[in-house]
């Protein structure tokens, strides 16, 4: 019961830890946390980071210890791979504080896998339209890649569907 | 003599990590100098998922030998001998055409070898790596192969220019298959897969790409080996002194 009661503790103090690179999301808009755990008197917290060489990682990492020090924890950080990490665990949230800042949302599974080609398009945040092009598999950061828009003409990144 | 686990599982991800380190290192020269700004934010971004794989796979290999401090002291403080990555990878990156070619060879081959970790491996923290590793490298080859279909599909110069790029690497090719006694063992182990294993796969898909491209497969043989043993090139030298250099001017310096 208490253990319980601390990992909630953990998780509140994290609740609102943010990106360093997307810092209008939380890691919990990731779904980047992944479990917290106490194993003999040490705070486990379990990552799964979006891309293995992802710059920000160690930021990230000394946030959480930071930010849970803070509230008296001691943790230490684990990196998870398997599963790995996949864009459907941004939360609905995530979803559209992403959208509100110009950056288009990852397509769901369901709609990667489905033969309808309507709903694989990529949408364009800024004027909504379905017509959009590819313009790199990359984009400013190694989770996005870089779309223009057909219609409105701007420029835009997409989050990649992993 | 038999060698122990912990030796061979080192000296196993020591490979992989040197092949990721020195091509991440390679792709990482293109930095301000790609043809396009969006080639410009794609090659580093590469570079770093590279780099990133060697740092994730040598902390690996501190776990299960602890004679080196962390991964900052394999990556930069040893000696040219005691790298173990292909002559493939430390190659001068020639022009644009050559460097995604030699990407689109390694990625594909990597992405391989990642499935086949990831179906089966004994050691369980590189199984778990290879789950998304395996995402990753086959994001690298995808991207390539659309540059190799381009350019080797292109102009007549772009062509020719592909074409020369393949001929430039066909030496290097013989290594990245070549079993030794070394990867046997490890396929004994059922550590890593045996590297010719994957061979008609790569094949198979290279073979995809390069008919889109109008480009001739490459014949490979054994012509150029010594990597795994730490038998370099010229080009190396240079590459590791850009490398190391802050570590060696500032000894221990960290971020």
């Amino acid at each position: 019961m208490t253990m319980r009661k601390n990992t909630e503790k953990a998780w509140d103090a994290l609740r609102e830890l943010t990106d360093p690179e997307l810092p209008f999301l939380t890691l919990n808009d990731l779904g980047v946390i992944r479990d917290i755990k106490i194993r003999q008197d040490n705070y486990i917290v379990t990552i799964a980071p979006t891309y293995i060489g992802c710059p920000a990682l160690s930021v990230i990492e000394d946030r959480i210890t930071s930010e849970l020090k803070k509230v008296g924890i001691e943790a230490s950080i684990e990196k998870s791979f398997s599963p790995p990490w996949s864009s459907d665990w941004i939360s609905e949230s995530g979803r559209k504080k992403m959208e509100e800042f110009g950056i288009s949302p990852p397509l769901l599974k369901d709609r990667r896998s489905s033969g309808d080609a309507v709903s694989k398009k990529v949408k364009c945040p800024q004027c909504l339209s379905s017509e959009t092009e590819k313009v790199s598999e990359f984009g400013s950061t190694a989770c996005k890649s870089l779309y223009r828009c057909l219609d409105c003409k701007e420029p835009f990144d997409h989050f990649k569907c992993v | 003599m038999q060698k122990r686990m912990s030796d061979i599982v080192f000296e196993g991800l020591l490979r992989i990590a040197d092949d990721n380190l020195i091509l991440g290192h390679r792709t990482s020269e293109w930095c301000g100098h790609a043809p396009t700004l969006e080639e410009d934010l794609a090659l580093p971004n590469i570079a770093l998922d590279l780099i990133g794989h060697a740092q994730a796979l040598y902390a690996l290999a501190c776990e299960v030998k602890t004679e080196y401090k962390n991964e900052d002291a394999l990556a930069f403080l040893r000696l040219e001998h005691e790298y173990k990555n292909l002559l493939l990878v430390e190659q001068e990156n020639g022009h644009f055409g050559n460097t995604v070619l030699r990407l689109f060879y390694f990625s594909t081959f990597m992405k391989y070898f990642w499935s086949s970790v990831k179906e089966q491996c004994c050691f369980e923290k590189l199984k778990n790596f290879s789950e998304k590793a395996v995402l990753e490298t086959s994001y690298h080859s995808q991207y390539a192969s659309q540059w190799v279909v381009t350019l080797g599909d292109g102009t007549e110069d772009s062509n020719k220019k592909m074409s020369d790029a393949v001929l430039k690497l066909e030496p290097f090719l013989g290594e990245l298959f070549n079993n030794d006694d070394f990867t046997k063992e490890c396929f004994q182990k059922k550590f890593l897969p045996e590297p010719l294993s994957l061979f008609d796969k790569w094949k198979a898909e290279v073979k995809l790409v390069f008919t889109k491209a109008n480009l001739d497969l490459p014949y490979i043989t054994l012509k150029k080996r010594g990597g795994r043993k730490g038998e370099h090139s010229e080009a190396f030298g240079y590459l590791l002194t850009d490398l190391q250099y802050m570590q060696r001017t500032f000894p221990n310096s960290s971020w």
